[in-house]
């Protein structure tokens, strides 16, 4: 499943210190969630994101588990405080033992 | 005349709705908030599930949960195959407990949001979800 | 059997249809972008007095999937479109950026699809792709219907034209498909003995089943489905409809099927693309 897997996030390019910002994170992933069955009649093996994590300047900002009930293309919004600028690390963990990262900077004045 | 959608689909639904059965939350389903709470039970509180009353599609019902205070958050579908959908912990950089995402549910059912708080104890709430077309399988 | 079938169709139909419910007068903004989701049907539609978009006939919840691009859940099959169109493919060793340099050189395109051909016949947007692919670039087709690469190339294209009204021409060269499209929209086919326009003419606004019924337009196409769970092409939109009423399909990017797609876009003149668009 490495290949054809992108993240995508938006993250706001500025703010104030303090300011609570909206973050939105997707990442096209099938999601076989394992209850498939495929034209011959056989479970199609489950594969799925299995965990996304999100940390600001080393700070965790969110650290969700998956199931397989996560929709095709998991999409995740989420709040972030940012008190200084730096840079967020987005990080989703495959069934297959791949990870994928993403990164955002974000300026703080 | 006129109608909102919403009317709409309510009343097309009419028929189809009759023939379903009561809602109950699966054993499954409970299983796994005694799991998140260690046994303890979970109260009423300030914590907020959005989801549609009528998803169209089963695929991808959009989901939002805000508990201010908590620490975390399990999300679960009781009527699907198993009832796990979502577990989120929100760290020190967190902007407060609020969390929008997207799931699958087998057919029309409770989807239930517990949240553990920072002192420790939990809070749950419920949203019944009514699915037109089934998410899991073909 | 046929006519219980048929009989079980009609009577879901029917049972809503003292609703007669509108599209929900809404505007449809796409990223700051109103899109003309409303439109007085052309006078060659005699059965429309106005072109809706499918749009407004779907729930909130679907409807708010399509109006912010990073939630659009099409959007990722776009990206990849984007890069599919600068990367080198076949003997040739060119992509498509080679000779149409930016894809935004694509705005308009999707407005007039299908089109007639320089030998006459009538292309689809993958016609004209594979066309490229095959005799320009000396690579291999795409298959029409499954290839995530041809879903993706024509949601990247038809993206370009978007909130650009869709202008088929159904005269000169065009008139024998439309034509042909026309008679195949009204002939009543399978074992429900249906036509396109028992269900996208004389019952749009209705429910059928759990659906909400919609004029059955084709502005926002491949559309992202949720229970495809991907983007889905036109011709394979219109192969479900016809299962669905339990007749043979027509082949996907056959005769029929393009005629069809040509008549269906003509219904729709005037309606802004929505590519990719959100369907249930
Ligand atoms: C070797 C040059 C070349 C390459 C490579 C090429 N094309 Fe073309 N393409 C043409 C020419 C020439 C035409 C016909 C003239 C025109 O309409 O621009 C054309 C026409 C088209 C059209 C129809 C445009 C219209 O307005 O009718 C589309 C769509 C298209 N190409 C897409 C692609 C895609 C997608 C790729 C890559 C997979 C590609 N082309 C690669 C040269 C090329
Ligand atoms: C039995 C009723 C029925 C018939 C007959 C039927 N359809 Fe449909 N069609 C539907 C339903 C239900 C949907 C999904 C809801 C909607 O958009 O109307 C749909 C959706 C569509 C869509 C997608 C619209 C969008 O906004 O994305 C197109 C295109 C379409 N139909 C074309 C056709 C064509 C062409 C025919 C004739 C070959 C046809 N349909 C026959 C019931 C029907």
């Amino acid at each position: 499943m490495a290949s054809g897997v992108k993240p995508r996030v938006k993250v706001p390019k500025s703010a104030a210190a303090g300011d609570v910002i909206t973050i939105k994170t997707l990442i096209s992933h099938k999601m076989e969630s394992g209850n498939r069955k495929d034209k011959q009649g056989n479970v199609i093996p489950r594969s799925i994101i299995n965990r996304f994590t999100c940390d600001f300047n080393g700070a965790n900002v969110i650290d969700m588990t998956m199931y397989p009930a996560i929709s095709t293309n998991p999409y995740v919004e989420f709040k972030a405080k940012v008190d200084a600028s730096g840079e967020f690390k987005f990080t989703w963990y495959d069934d297959d033992g791949s990870v994928y990262e993403a990164a955002k900077s974000i300026t703080v004045s | 005349m006129k109608i909102t959608r919403r009317d709409a689909v309510a009343m097309g639904l009419g028929a189809t709705m009759v023939a379903m059965l009561p809602l109950r939350v699966s054993a499954a389903g409970e299983e796994a908030v005694m799991a998140f709470t260690g046994g303890a039970e979970a109260g009423e509180g300030d914590i907020t599930l959005t989801a549609p009353e009528i998803a169209e599609n089963g695929n991808t019902v959009p989901i939002s949960v805000a508990a201010p205070g908590a620490v975390e958050i399990m999300v679960l579908a009781t009527g699907n195959p198993s009832p796990e959908v979502a577990n989120f912990k929100f760290g020190t950089a967190s902007g407060g407990a609020e969390v929008s995402t997207r799931m699958r549910l087998a057919g029309t059912q409770d989807v239930i949001a517990v949240a553990k708080m920072a002192d420790g104890s939990f809070i749950k709430t419920a949203r019944n979800v009514k699915v037109t077309i089934g998410g899991c399988g073909g | 059997m046929k006519k219980t079938l048929m009989a079980t169709a009609l009577a879901t139909i029917g049972a809503a249809s003292a609703l007669m419910a509108d599209p929900a007068d809404i505007p449809l903004v796409i990223e700051g972008e109103e899109m003309i989701s409303s439109v007085k049907a052309p006078d060659y539609i005699p059965g429309l007095d106005t072109a809706y978009s499918g749009w407004l006939f779907r729930s909130e919840e679907t409807q708010a999937l399509e109006i912010d691009d990073f939630e659009n859940p099409g959007m990722p099959a776009v990206d990849y479109g984007l890069e599919l169109w600068s990367t080198a493919d076949g003997s040739e060793g060119k992509s498509c950026a080679d000779c149409h340099g930016d894809i935004s050189e694509m705005a308009g395109v999707r407005t007039t699809m299908p089109k007639v051909n320089e030998n006459g016949e009538l292309w689809a947007m993958e016609e004209y792709i594979n066309n490229c692919r095959v005799n320009r670039m000396g690579a291999e087709a795409w298959k029409r219907i499954k290839s995530p690469e041809m879903l993706a190339m024509t949601a990247a294209i038809g993206l370009q034209s978007r909130g650009m009204p869709m202008n088929v021409a159904i005269d000169g060269p065009a008139e024998p498909f439309w034509k042909l499209g026309e008679e195949l929209y009204y002939t009543r086919v399978g074992q429900l003995n249906m036509s396109c326009a028992n269900c996208h003419e004389d019952n749009y606004g209705n429910m059928i089943r759990a659906d909400h019924l919609s004029q059955g337009q084709i502005n926002g196409f491949p559309t992202y489905r949720l229970k495809w769970g991907g983007l889905g092409s036109i011709h394979r939109r219109f192969k479900g409809c016809m299962k669905n009423i339990r007749a043979e399909p027509y082949k996907p990017g056959g005769p029929e099927f393009l005629a069809l797609e040509l008549y269906v876009a003509s219904r729709g003149n005037g309606l802004s693309v929505e590519t990719p668009a959100v369907r249930n």
